[in-house]
Protein backbone atom coordinates (compact mmCIF):
# COMPACT_ATOMS: atom_id res chain seq x y z
CA UNK A 1 0.00 0.00 0.00
CA UNK A 2 1.50 2.99 -1.12
CA UNK A 3 2.25 5.51 1.83
CA UNK A 4 3.46 9.49 0.79
CA UNK A 5 5.70 9.30 -2.20
CA UNK A 6 8.29 7.34 -2.18
CA UNK A 7 7.28 5.37 0.53
CA UNK A 8 4.90 1.95 1.46
CA UNK A 9 3.44 -0.16 3.58
CA UNK A 10 4.36 -3.56 2.98
CA UNK A 11 2.22 -6.46 3.70
CA UNK A 12 5.01 -9.36 4.70
CA UNK A 13 4.25 -13.42 4.72
CA UNK A 14 6.70 -14.74 6.86
CA UNK A 15 7.23 -18.36 7.93
CA UNK A 16 8.22 -17.81 11.46
CA UNK A 17 5.64 -14.85 12.16
CA UNK A 18 3.09 -14.99 9.87
CA UNK A 19 1.11 -11.87 8.60
CA UNK A 20 3.52 -8.99 9.49
CA UNK A 21 3.52 -4.63 8.05
CA UNK A 22 5.61 -2.94 8.28
CA UNK A 23 6.84 0.50 6.72
CA UNK A 24 9.38 0.12 3.35
CA UNK A 25 10.82 3.18 2.71
CA UNK A 26 11.60 4.39 -0.68
CA UNK A 27 9.59 1.02 -1.91
CA UNK A 28 8.43 2.94 -4.63
CA UNK A 29 11.74 4.62 -5.60
CA UNK A 30 13.43 3.52 -8.72
CA UNK A 31 15.70 1.98 -7.04
CA UNK A 32 13.78 -0.93 -4.72
CA UNK A 33 10.19 -0.73 -6.46
CA UNK A 34 11.04 -3.93 -8.29
CA UNK A 35 11.86 -5.92 -5.29
CA UNK A 36 8.73 -4.61 -3.22
CA UNK A 37 6.22 -6.17 -5.78
CA UNK A 38 3.87 -8.70 -5.03
CA UNK A 39 4.58 -12.48 -4.55
CA UNK A 40 8.50 -11.51 -4.50
CA UNK A 41 10.74 -13.61 -1.58
CA UNK A 42 12.48 -11.19 0.32
CA UNK A 43 15.13 -11.39 3.18
CA UNK A 44 13.57 -8.69 5.31
CA UNK A 45 14.39 -7.16 8.24
CA UNK A 46 12.27 -5.39 10.89
CA UNK A 47 13.15 -3.09 13.09
CA UNK A 48 10.47 -1.08 15.93
CA UNK A 49 11.39 0.57 19.22
CA UNK A 50 7.96 -1.39 20.83
CA UNK A 51 6.58 -4.88 19.31
CA UNK A 52 3.14 -3.70 19.16
CA UNK A 53 4.44 -0.45 16.50
CA UNK A 54 3.99 -0.91 12.80
CA UNK A 55 7.89 -0.18 12.50
CA UNK A 56 10.27 -0.06 9.52
CA UNK A 57 11.17 -2.75 7.56
CA UNK A 58 14.32 -3.22 5.55
CA UNK A 59 14.29 -5.99 2.25
CA UNK A 60 17.05 -7.74 0.25
CA UNK A 61 15.38 -9.53 -2.99
CA UNK A 62 15.73 -13.14 -2.81
CA UNK A 63 13.55 -14.45 -5.67
CA UNK A 64 11.83 -12.05 -8.27
CA UNK A 65 8.77 -13.83 -8.43
CA UNK A 66 6.29 -11.20 -9.71
CA UNK A 67 9.11 -10.48 -12.58
CA UNK A 68 9.09 -13.93 -13.50
CA UNK A 69 5.00 -14.42 -13.53
CA UNK A 70 4.60 -11.35 -15.22
CA UNK A 71 4.80 -12.36 -18.47
CA UNK A 72 1.84 -15.34 -17.85
CA UNK A 73 -1.77 -14.08 -17.40
CA UNK A 74 -2.74 -16.72 -15.85
CA UNK A 75 0.41 -17.14 -13.68
CA UNK A 76 0.22 -13.19 -12.59
CA UNK A 77 -3.22 -13.61 -11.94
CA UNK A 78 -2.85 -16.76 -9.72
CA UNK A 79 0.04 -15.28 -7.86
CA UNK A 80 -1.79 -12.02 -7.42
CA UNK A 81 -5.25 -14.19 -6.02
CA UNK A 82 -2.63 -16.44 -4.01
CA UNK A 83 -1.28 -13.19 -2.08
CA UNK A 84 -4.03 -11.27 -2.11
CA UNK A 85 -6.10 -14.13 -0.16
CA UNK A 86 -3.45 -14.67 2.05
CA UNK A 87 -3.13 -11.24 2.81
CA UNK A 88 -7.50 -11.03 3.81
CA UNK A 89 -7.61 -14.37 5.28
CA UNK A 90 -4.90 -14.56 8.11
CA UNK A 91 -4.84 -12.85 10.84
CA UNK A 92 -1.41 -11.12 12.06
CA UNK A 93 1.61 -11.75 13.76
CA UNK A 94 0.77 -15.22 13.97
CA UNK A 95 2.70 -18.46 12.11
CA UNK A 96 1.48 -20.46 9.32
CA UNK A 97 4.33 -22.27 8.51
CA UNK A 98 2.77 -25.10 6.69
CA UNK A 99 0.83 -22.01 4.48
CA UNK A 100 3.45 -20.41 4.07
CA UNK A 101 5.01 -23.29 2.08
CA UNK A 102 2.28 -24.09 0.44
CA UNK A 103 2.06 -20.92 -0.85
CA UNK A 104 5.82 -21.07 -2.01
CA UNK A 105 4.68 -23.66 -3.80
CA UNK A 106 2.37 -22.09 -5.68
CA UNK A 107 4.59 -18.94 -6.62
CA UNK A 108 7.40 -21.55 -7.85
CA UNK A 109 4.39 -23.45 -10.06
CA UNK A 110 2.95 -20.49 -11.60
CA UNK A 111 5.99 -19.18 -12.77
CA UNK A 112 6.27 -21.61 -14.90
CA UNK A 113 3.15 -23.29 -15.56
CA UNK A 114 1.13 -20.42 -15.84
CA UNK A 115 -2.75 -22.08 -16.34
CA UNK A 116 -1.56 -25.38 -14.96
CA UNK A 117 -0.67 -24.36 -11.45
CA UNK A 118 -4.91 -24.00 -10.96
CA UNK A 119 -4.70 -27.02 -9.09
CA UNK A 120 -1.71 -25.63 -6.89
CA UNK A 121 -3.73 -22.89 -5.61
CA UNK A 122 -6.91 -24.89 -5.28
CA UNK A 123 -5.03 -27.15 -3.24
CA UNK A 124 -3.06 -24.23 -0.83
CA UNK A 125 -6.42 -23.05 -0.51
CA UNK A 126 -7.97 -26.18 0.69
CA UNK A 127 -5.44 -26.30 3.09
CA UNK A 128 -5.74 -22.63 4.19
CA UNK A 129 -9.36 -23.40 5.25
CA UNK A 130 -7.98 -26.31 7.28
CA UNK A 131 -5.37 -24.90 8.91
CA UNK A 132 -8.06 -22.05 9.53
CA UNK A 133 -10.13 -24.17 11.10
CA UNK A 134 -12.93 -24.42 8.33
CA UNK A 135 -11.36 -27.69 6.69
CA UNK A 136 -13.47 -29.47 4.00
CA UNK A 137 -14.08 -33.33 4.75
CA UNK A 138 -13.40 -35.11 1.60
CA UNK A 139 -12.61 -38.65 3.32
CA UNK A 140 -15.94 -40.50 2.56
CA UNK A 141 -19.73 -39.62 1.66
CA UNK A 142 -21.64 -37.59 4.52
CA UNK A 143 -24.71 -39.67 3.59
CA UNK A 144 -23.22 -43.33 2.56
CA UNK A 145 -20.17 -43.90 4.11
CA UNK A 146 -18.99 -44.55 0.91
CA UNK A 147 -15.10 -43.76 -0.15
CA UNK A 148 -15.97 -44.53 -3.13
CA UNK A 149 -17.32 -42.07 -6.28
CA UNK A 150 -16.63 -38.97 -4.21
CA UNK A 151 -18.28 -36.19 -6.62
CA UNK A 152 -19.93 -33.71 -4.87
CA UNK A 153 -19.07 -31.05 -1.62
CA UNK A 154 -22.05 -30.12 0.75
CA UNK A 155 -21.95 -26.29 0.64
CA UNK A 156 -23.29 -25.69 4.04
CA UNK A 157 -21.23 -28.47 5.89
CA UNK A 158 -17.86 -29.00 3.26
CA UNK A 159 -18.08 -32.95 3.78
CA UNK A 160 -17.82 -34.73 0.65
CA UNK A 161 -20.68 -36.53 -1.06
CA UNK A 162 -20.84 -39.58 -3.35
CA UNK A 163 -22.53 -39.46 -7.16
CA UNK A 164 -24.66 -42.25 -6.25
CA UNK A 165 -26.13 -40.88 -2.87
CA UNK A 166 -26.47 -36.84 -4.75
CA UNK A 167 -29.04 -38.15 -6.23
CA UNK A 168 -31.79 -35.86 -7.36
CA UNK A 169 -30.06 -32.78 -4.94
CA UNK A 170 -26.75 -32.97 -7.25
CA UNK A 171 -27.51 -29.30 -8.68
CA UNK A 172 -27.84 -28.05 -5.14
CA UNK A 173 -23.97 -29.17 -4.25
CA UNK A 174 -20.49 -28.04 -5.08
CA UNK A 175 -18.73 -29.91 -7.73
CA UNK A 176 -15.44 -31.88 -6.75
CA UNK A 177 -13.04 -31.80 -8.63
CA UNK A 178 -11.05 -35.23 -8.61
CA UNK A 179 -7.60 -33.69 -8.60
CA UNK A 180 -8.32 -32.64 -4.86
CA UNK A 181 -8.72 -36.64 -3.73
CA UNK A 182 -5.75 -37.61 -5.07
CA UNK A 183 -6.29 -38.32 -9.01
CA UNK A 184 -4.83 -36.21 -11.77
CA UNK A 185 -4.31 -32.78 -12.14
CA UNK A 186 -7.52 -32.77 -14.64
CA UNK A 187 -8.48 -30.44 -16.98
CA UNK A 188 -10.01 -26.23 -17.13
CA UNK A 189 -13.62 -27.65 -16.18
CA UNK A 190 -12.23 -29.13 -12.85
CA UNK A 191 -10.02 -25.93 -12.19
CA UNK A 192 -12.73 -24.24 -12.15
CA UNK A 193 -14.90 -26.51 -10.27
CA UNK A 194 -12.30 -25.95 -7.38
CA UNK A 195 -11.74 -22.82 -7.57
CA UNK A 196 -15.67 -22.68 -7.14
CA UNK A 197 -15.53 -24.73 -4.43
CA UNK A 198 -12.96 -23.36 -2.27
CA UNK A 199 -13.90 -19.97 -3.22
CA UNK A 200 -17.39 -20.97 -2.16
CA UNK A 201 -15.99 -21.48 1.36
CA UNK A 202 -13.58 -18.82 1.65
CA UNK A 203 -16.13 -16.08 0.82
CA UNK A 204 -18.38 -17.76 3.88
CA UNK A 205 -16.21 -18.74 6.55
CA UNK A 206 -12.87 -17.15 6.29
CA UNK A 207 -13.93 -13.68 4.87
CA UNK A 208 -17.45 -13.39 5.02
CA UNK A 209 -16.99 -13.88 8.87
CA UNK A 210 -15.14 -10.31 8.35
CA UNK A 211 -18.01 -9.00 6.86
CA UNK A 212 -15.74 -8.48 3.62
CA UNK A 213 -16.21 -10.13 0.62
CA UNK A 214 -13.43 -12.48 -1.37
CA UNK A 215 -10.30 -10.28 -2.54
CA UNK A 216 -10.41 -8.75 -6.32
CA UNK A 217 -7.83 -10.71 -7.69
CA UNK A 218 -9.43 -13.82 -6.49
CA UNK A 219 -12.97 -12.76 -8.35
CA UNK A 220 -11.04 -11.53 -11.75
CA UNK A 221 -9.00 -15.17 -11.63
CA UNK A 222 -12.53 -16.69 -11.32
CA UNK A 223 -13.52 -14.77 -14.12
CA UNK A 224 -10.50 -15.03 -16.15
CA UNK A 225 -10.78 -19.14 -16.07
CA UNK A 226 -14.61 -19.22 -16.34
CA UNK A 227 -13.98 -17.36 -19.66
CA UNK A 228 -11.55 -19.78 -20.79
CA UNK A 229 -13.02 -22.98 -19.52
CA UNK A 230 -16.54 -21.55 -22.28
CA UNK B 1 5.74 33.90 11.79
CA UNK B 2 5.10 35.91 9.49
CA UNK B 3 1.36 37.17 9.10
CA UNK B 4 -1.55 34.36 8.20
CA UNK B 5 -0.94 34.77 4.50
CA UNK B 6 2.20 33.55 4.57
CA UNK B 7 1.29 30.50 6.76
CA UNK B 8 -1.50 29.60 4.34
CA UNK B 9 0.94 29.86 1.27
CA UNK B 10 3.50 28.11 2.95
CA UNK B 11 0.90 25.25 3.57
CA UNK B 12 -0.38 25.00 0.17
CA UNK B 13 2.83 24.79 -1.07
CA UNK B 14 3.82 21.80 0.98
CA UNK B 15 1.16 19.99 -0.69
CA UNK B 16 3.01 20.01 -3.84
CA UNK B 17 4.61 17.04 -4.75
CA UNK B 18 8.15 16.81 -4.34
CA UNK B 19 7.84 19.71 -1.54
CA UNK B 20 7.81 19.20 2.17
CA UNK B 21 7.23 22.20 4.83
CA UNK B 22 10.87 23.14 4.49
CA UNK B 23 11.46 23.52 1.04
CA UNK B 24 7.79 25.46 1.13
CA UNK B 25 8.99 27.38 3.10
CA UNK B 26 12.20 28.42 1.01
CA UNK B 27 10.03 28.50 -2.20
CA UNK B 28 7.73 30.73 -0.74
CA UNK B 29 10.52 33.35 0.67
CA UNK B 30 12.17 33.50 -2.11
CA UNK B 31 8.70 34.31 -4.15
CA UNK B 32 8.04 36.82 -1.76
CA UNK B 33 11.35 38.47 -2.28
CA UNK B 34 10.11 39.69 -6.06
CA UNK B 35 6.59 39.61 -5.76
CA UNK B 36 6.27 41.98 -9.16
CA UNK B 37 8.37 39.99 -11.15
CA UNK B 38 7.23 36.22 -9.87
CA UNK B 39 5.08 36.23 -7.23
CA UNK B 40 2.04 37.98 -9.76
CA UNK B 41 2.74 36.52 -12.62
CA UNK B 42 2.97 32.87 -11.37
CA UNK B 43 -0.39 33.43 -9.25
CA UNK B 44 -2.06 34.68 -12.64
CA UNK B 45 -0.75 31.63 -14.18
CA UNK B 46 -2.10 29.42 -12.29
CA UNK B 47 -5.47 30.85 -12.15
CA UNK B 48 -5.52 31.05 -15.96
CA UNK B 49 -4.61 27.68 -15.81
CA UNK B 50 -7.09 26.35 -13.55
CA UNK B 51 -9.90 28.02 -15.40
CA UNK B 52 -8.33 26.78 -19.28
CA UNK B 53 -7.35 23.66 -18.57
CA UNK B 54 -9.58 20.40 -18.74
CA UNK B 55 -9.73 16.64 -19.24
CA UNK B 56 -9.93 16.06 -23.02
CA UNK B 57 -12.91 13.89 -23.51
CA UNK B 58 -11.77 11.50 -25.96
CA UNK B 59 -7.74 10.29 -24.52
CA UNK B 60 -8.06 12.03 -20.53
CA UNK B 61 -4.93 14.52 -21.60
CA UNK B 62 -4.55 17.85 -19.96
CA UNK B 63 -5.40 20.58 -21.83
CA UNK B 64 -7.01 23.86 -22.74
CA UNK B 65 -9.22 22.73 -25.41
CA UNK B 66 -11.33 19.62 -25.96
CA UNK B 67 -10.52 17.83 -27.84
CA UNK B 68 -6.60 17.91 -26.88
CA UNK B 69 -4.22 19.21 -29.65
CA UNK B 70 -3.14 15.35 -30.26
CA UNK B 71 -6.34 14.31 -30.45
CA UNK B 72 -7.26 17.15 -32.82
CA UNK B 73 -3.96 17.03 -34.80
CA UNK B 74 -4.76 15.47 -38.59
CA UNK B 75 -1.00 14.79 -38.80
CA UNK B 76 -1.13 12.23 -35.99
CA UNK B 77 -2.18 8.31 -37.20
CA UNK B 78 -5.45 7.75 -35.84
CA UNK B 79 -5.54 3.96 -36.19
CA UNK B 80 -2.71 3.99 -33.41
CA UNK B 81 -3.36 4.64 -29.61
CA UNK B 82 -1.09 4.20 -26.83
CA UNK B 83 -2.61 4.07 -23.67
CA UNK B 84 -0.79 5.07 -20.62
CA UNK B 85 -1.45 5.13 -16.52
CA UNK B 86 -1.32 8.68 -16.56
CA UNK B 87 -1.10 12.44 -18.23
CA UNK B 88 3.07 12.42 -16.55
CA UNK B 89 3.77 8.68 -18.71
CA UNK B 90 2.09 10.55 -22.13
CA UNK B 91 4.00 13.53 -21.57
CA UNK B 92 7.35 11.44 -20.89
CA UNK B 93 6.33 9.72 -24.48
CA UNK B 94 5.26 13.16 -26.02
CA UNK B 95 8.86 14.60 -25.01
CA UNK B 96 10.39 11.49 -26.55
CA UNK B 97 8.89 11.53 -29.83
CA UNK B 98 8.62 8.48 -30.73
CA UNK B 99 4.80 7.66 -30.81
CA UNK B 100 2.91 9.50 -33.95
CA UNK B 101 -0.36 7.84 -32.98
CA UNK B 102 -3.13 9.10 -30.44
CA UNK B 103 -2.89 8.29 -26.98
CA UNK B 104 -5.18 7.13 -24.23
CA UNK B 105 -4.97 7.69 -20.34
CA UNK B 106 -6.12 5.25 -17.99
CA UNK B 107 -6.09 7.43 -14.47
CA UNK B 108 -4.20 4.13 -12.57
CA UNK B 109 -3.28 0.46 -12.46
CA UNK B 110 -6.19 -2.49 -11.45
CA UNK B 111 -4.46 -3.06 -8.06
CA UNK B 112 -5.81 -6.32 -6.37
CA UNK B 113 -4.85 -4.88 -2.86
CA UNK B 114 -5.01 -1.25 -3.09
CA UNK B 115 -8.98 -1.94 -4.15
CA UNK B 116 -9.02 -0.29 -7.26
CA UNK B 117 -11.18 -2.11 -9.74
CA UNK B 118 -11.77 -1.88 -13.75
CA UNK B 119 -15.09 0.59 -12.86
CA UNK B 120 -12.54 3.57 -11.32
CA UNK B 121 -10.25 3.48 -14.44
CA UNK B 122 -10.57 5.16 -17.41
CA UNK B 123 -11.08 1.65 -19.62
CA UNK B 124 -14.91 1.93 -20.91
CA UNK B 125 -14.14 5.29 -23.00
CA UNK B 126 -11.28 2.81 -24.17
CA UNK B 127 -13.03 0.14 -25.40
CA UNK B 128 -15.79 2.84 -26.86
CA UNK B 129 -12.70 4.22 -29.17
CA UNK B 130 -11.84 0.73 -30.56
CA UNK B 131 -15.54 -0.03 -31.49
CA UNK B 132 -16.20 2.05 -34.56
CA UNK B 133 -13.17 -0.31 -36.17
CA UNK B 134 -10.21 2.99 -37.12
CA UNK B 135 -8.04 1.84 -34.61
CA UNK B 136 -5.76 -0.96 -35.82
CA UNK B 137 -3.34 -1.27 -32.85
CA UNK B 138 -3.37 -0.18 -28.83
CA UNK B 139 -0.32 -0.06 -27.53
CA UNK B 140 -0.12 -1.11 -23.80
CA UNK B 141 2.63 1.22 -22.09
CA UNK B 142 1.52 0.52 -18.10
CA UNK B 143 4.16 0.02 -15.81
CA UNK B 144 6.23 -2.85 -15.18
CA UNK B 145 4.63 -3.67 -12.08
CA UNK B 146 2.21 -6.49 -10.31
CA UNK B 147 -0.53 -4.06 -11.17
CA UNK B 148 0.98 -2.77 -14.68
CA UNK B 149 1.34 -6.26 -15.67
CA UNK B 150 -2.00 -7.32 -14.13
CA UNK B 151 -3.62 -4.46 -16.31
CA UNK B 152 -2.22 -4.91 -19.48
CA UNK B 153 -3.97 -8.71 -19.40
CA UNK B 154 -6.74 -7.30 -18.40
CA UNK B 155 -7.29 -4.98 -20.92
CA UNK B 156 -6.08 -7.69 -23.75
CA UNK B 157 -8.74 -9.85 -23.10
CA UNK B 158 -11.47 -7.08 -23.20
CA UNK B 159 -9.41 -5.43 -26.68
CA UNK B 160 -9.87 -9.25 -27.92
CA UNK B 161 -13.45 -9.27 -29.28
CA UNK B 162 -12.70 -5.81 -31.21
CA UNK B 163 -9.81 -7.63 -33.33
CA UNK B 164 -7.37 -4.89 -32.76
CA UNK B 165 -3.91 -5.65 -32.83
CA UNK B 166 -2.52 -5.23 -29.11
CA UNK B 167 1.48 -4.82 -28.30
CA UNK B 168 3.18 -3.78 -25.17
CA UNK B 169 6.55 -2.05 -24.68
CA UNK B 170 9.43 -4.05 -24.34
CA UNK B 171 11.01 -4.79 -20.58
CA UNK B 172 14.58 -5.28 -20.65
CA UNK B 173 18.38 -3.44 -19.87
CA UNK B 174 17.68 0.25 -19.58
CA UNK B 175 20.10 2.61 -22.24
CA UNK B 176 23.36 3.17 -20.52
CA UNK B 177 22.79 0.34 -17.67
CA UNK B 178 25.18 -2.12 -16.75
CA UNK B 179 24.41 -5.65 -15.60
CA UNK B 180 26.01 -5.91 -12.63
CA UNK B 181 23.66 -3.55 -11.41
CA UNK B 182 20.43 -4.36 -12.57
CA UNK B 183 18.05 -6.02 -9.86
CA UNK B 184 17.28 -9.90 -10.97
CA UNK B 185 13.42 -9.27 -11.70
CA UNK B 186 14.83 -6.63 -14.71
CA UNK B 187 17.65 -9.18 -15.67
CA UNK B 188 15.23 -11.90 -16.02
CA UNK B 189 12.83 -10.45 -17.71
CA UNK B 190 15.25 -9.17 -20.53
CA UNK B 191 16.65 -12.79 -20.64
CA UNK B 192 13.30 -13.97 -21.23
CA UNK B 193 12.48 -11.71 -24.07
CA UNK B 194 15.68 -11.92 -25.90
CA UNK B 195 15.26 -11.57 -29.75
Amino acid sequence: MRFGEGDAVATLFTEADGLFRGLARGAQSRAHAAAWQTGNLLNVRWIARLEDQLGSVMGELLHPAAALAMADPYGLAILSAACATAEGALPERQPYAAIFRGLLHVIAYCEVQGKAALPELVRWEAGLLRELGYGLDLSACAVSGSADNLAYVSPRTGRAVSEEAAGPWAERLLRLPPFLVGESDGDIAEWLDGLRLTGHFLARDVFGMRHRGLPAARVLLMEKVELAAK
Amino acid sequence: MGGPEIERLIQLFAKVPGLGPRSARRAVLKLLQYPEARMLPLAQAMAAAARAVKHCALCGNLDSVNPCAICADPKRDHTMICVVETVADLWALERSGVHPGLYHVLGGTLSALGGTGPDDLNIRPLLARVQPGDVQEIILALSATVDGAATSHFLTDRLAASGVHVTRVAQGVPIGGALDVLDDGTLATALRARR
